[in-house]
């Protein structure tokens, strides 16, 4: 019997067998918070709006595409510019698989998961010479040539004018809707997240960290850095396959224009802001990047009804106002919204004692 | 045709030395690249055309003006932002400047919008001819810029205390803080040097294709031909420029009609990808480069 003030999340460890030891969520208190937080979610669609929806469901892409880079970039330290690209390849591959071949979106989906993953390895086989600097050139040369790639292979792609892919169906069920899609799409983060919290629990998941923190050490403890640096890359294109094709899914519209550099720096910002190295954190940094311009567009139309013209001024701010978010958090706080959060929650598990 | 595309590629080539050699004059210094080098080039284009355009000053006397914005912008960079990330990790400083580039294409478009700016006329139009290739003027101008700048920075590395300190900034931070180095000092000279540098390329390209955002695309263009002379190499810039700017037109010329278009816009970054396999420093780079 375990004596512990109830409301608080957890004051040490209190384990007394080893599974109780290996559980992913320690407390009943985080289990509780877990369970609270999927029943939200479940039922998020059923109190508010259709755009809220459509929201959440950008989010939800969001957060499978920022976890993949977080894999490759915040626990493996191969920093990669190349990610918007990766998920061209994920969108490209479902629309060519289902608008060519006639494939059902079912059979699609984790094809092109798995053909980003293989463009991605191949692209990962320079970090085995290149560090820092070098590879992030190597993987901008990347993005710039799956980018140009897709704009001149017509035949395949469509060109500038991209694909337009059929509604989502699932046996009779529709997904075209924002609500089908929120829920397929909730199914898939889900399973996203928990499957990064189990990787980074695992000894695959401990070699990427290992090889992020010092390279050689790793090497002489036994880790193959070759294998782990393109299974890194793998993975993580991987993730950013999926977010493609569920991307093109629901837009059901594939353009270049979805999957240029400034996506792949988007989703950098992404895991700057919400924490690298932090699965929580990829989720922030997600929700983040992802509701900044709709929040500030809010913002530009309330404050348009008291100001003419400012709106225009405040929407032309908003690339600016992104890098010096990106700026203030790297010079402040680089490890993120996830470390400010449990900044937070460490102040109050105490609390009012300081310790 | 061969020929055509050759002196082209040459001409367009010196323009790459020049925004080239912002890259390497920082790399030198800092071990960093500066990702939003293009956007340095951006802001000196639209300021010297705003002091042309709109204020009516006479070109010489706004390029100086735009020369001094440009040093002090490039001060005003380095302590407000870079200045944290000294002794940082690569990966830190490399986000910082993405942020930055970010930054100021969100302020140049407050302060200029999108549209396409032609400057007034400065060179004279009228193309010169070598034989039965002609170029225009301009071309000819940043070519001897390009070979001007070459000439000074070499001597200015090899020769200047100020150079001799930025390559030992360079080479080990804290052996240089050590020595007695500053090394704060020594960055914000690097990037004064680097925001002027790149606002001359900036006013020349201008000059060429007229003023909008997509100049500071060129930032990133110009990248393979850094890597090629070699980061830290300002013939190697030089040079790299030139052989890029050859390759990328023929590459264009002859494949584009194959390819359907566009190749010269990629066969940079091909030829990157290639000579980071095979030789990562570069033409003319130091040969110490982290491998795994």
């Amino acid at each position: 019997m375990r004596l512990r003030f109830p409301f608080v999340m957890n004051c040490g460890l209190f384990t007394t067998s080893y599974r109780e030891d290996m559980a992913v969520l320690f407390a009943p208190a985080a289990k509780l918070k877990v369970a609270a937080i999927i029943g939200f979610l479940l039922a998020f669609p059923l109190f508010v709006s259709p755009y809220y929806v459509s929201v959440a469901n950008l989010i939800a892409i969001a957060v499978i595409g920022a976890l993949g880079l977080n894999i490759l970039t915040g626990f493996t330290g191969q920093i990669s510019i190349g990610h918007g690209a990766f998920m061209g390849v994920g969108a490209y591959t479902v629309g060519v698989l289902t608008t060519k071949l006639g494939l059902s979106f079912w059979v699609a989906l984790p094809l092109a998961g798995l053909m980003a993953a293989l463009v991605g390895a191949v692209f990962g086989i320079p970090s085995l010479r290149l560090k820092g600097l070098y590879l992030a050139i190597a993987t901008l040369a990347a993005q710039v040539i799956i980018e140009y790639t897709i704009i001149h292979w017509t035949s395949l792609t469509g060109g500038s004018a991209g694909i337009v892919l059929e509604p989502l169906r699932l046996g009779t069920l529709s997904l075209g809707t924002d609500t089908g899609f929120y829920y397929f799409a909730l199914l898939l983060t889900l399973a996203a997240v928990v499957f990064t919290v189990n990787l980074f629990r695992s000894r695959v998941g401990r070699a990427f960290m290992a090889v992020r923190d010092r390279d050689i050490a790793a090497s002489v403890t036994g880790i193959n850095l070759l294998r782990h640096k393109v299974l890194a890359f793998g993975l993580s294109a991987f993730y950013a396959g999926i977010a493609g094709a569920l991307l093109a899914g629901y837009t059901r519209v594939i353009t270049p224009e979805h999957f240029t550099v400034d996506v792949s720096v988007k989703y950098l910002a992404m895991i700057i802001i919400g924490g690298l190295g932090s699965v929580m954190g990829s989720i922030y940094g997600a929700l983040f990047i992802t509701l900044l311009p709709i929040l500030l567009r809010a913002l530009a139309d309330f404050a348009g009804t008291f100001f003419q013209g400012i709106e225009n001024l405040l929407l032309a701010m908003q690339t600016a106002l992104f890098g010096l978010i990106v700026i203030l958090f790297l010079i402040f706080e680089p490890e993120g919204l996830a470390k400010l959060w449990q900044d937070v929650k460490n102040y109050f598990r105490l609390w009012p004692f300081s310790y | 045709m061969f020929l055509q595309l050759l002196v082209t590629g040459l001409v367009v080539g010196s323009i790459y030395a020049l925004v080239a050699l912002g890259f390497v004059l920082i790399y030198k210094a800092s071990d960093c690249i500066n990702f939003a080098q293009g956007e340095f080039l951006l802001v000196g284009a639209y300021v010297a055309l705003t002091l042309v355009a709109a204020y009516q000053v006479p070109f010489l006397p706004a390029v100086v003006l735009t020369l001094c914005f440009a040093l002090v912008l490039g001060v005003l960079v380095e302590r407000l932002v870079l200045r944290p990330f000294i002794g940082e990790p690569v990966i830190s400083v490399i986000m910082a400047t993405i942020g930055l580039s970010s930054l100021m294409r969100g302020i140049i478009q407050v302060f200029w919008g999108t549209d396409t700016r032609v400057f007034p006329p400065v060179f004279p139009q009228a193309p010169v001819h070598f034989g039965a290739v002609a170029v225009s003027q301009v071309y000819l101008w940043s070519l001897g810029l390009a070979i001007l700048l070459l000439v000074v920075f070499s001597l200015f590395f090899k020769f200047t205390t100020t150079g001799i300190v930025m390559r030992a900034v360079a080479d080990d931070q804290q052996a240089a803080l050590s020595m007695g180095i500053s090394v704060k000092r020594v960055f914000a000279i690097t990037w004064a040097i680097a925001a002027v540098v790149a606002a001359v390329g900036g006013i020349l390209l201008g000059n060429i294709n007229g003023v909008n955002s997509s100049l500071s695309h060129l930032g990133l263009k110009v990248l393979p031909v850094a890597i090629l002379g070699g980061l830290d190499s300002i013939p190697g810039a030089i040079i790299g420029g030139f052989v890029i700017g050859v390759l990328e037109n023929l590459a264009g010329g002859y494949l584009d009609p194959i390819l359907g278009g566009g190749v010269k816009e990629v066969a940079p970054f091909v030829i990157l990808v290639l000579i980071l396999l095979i030789r990562p420093y570069g033409l003319f780079g130091k040969e110490i480069i982290e491998r795994v």
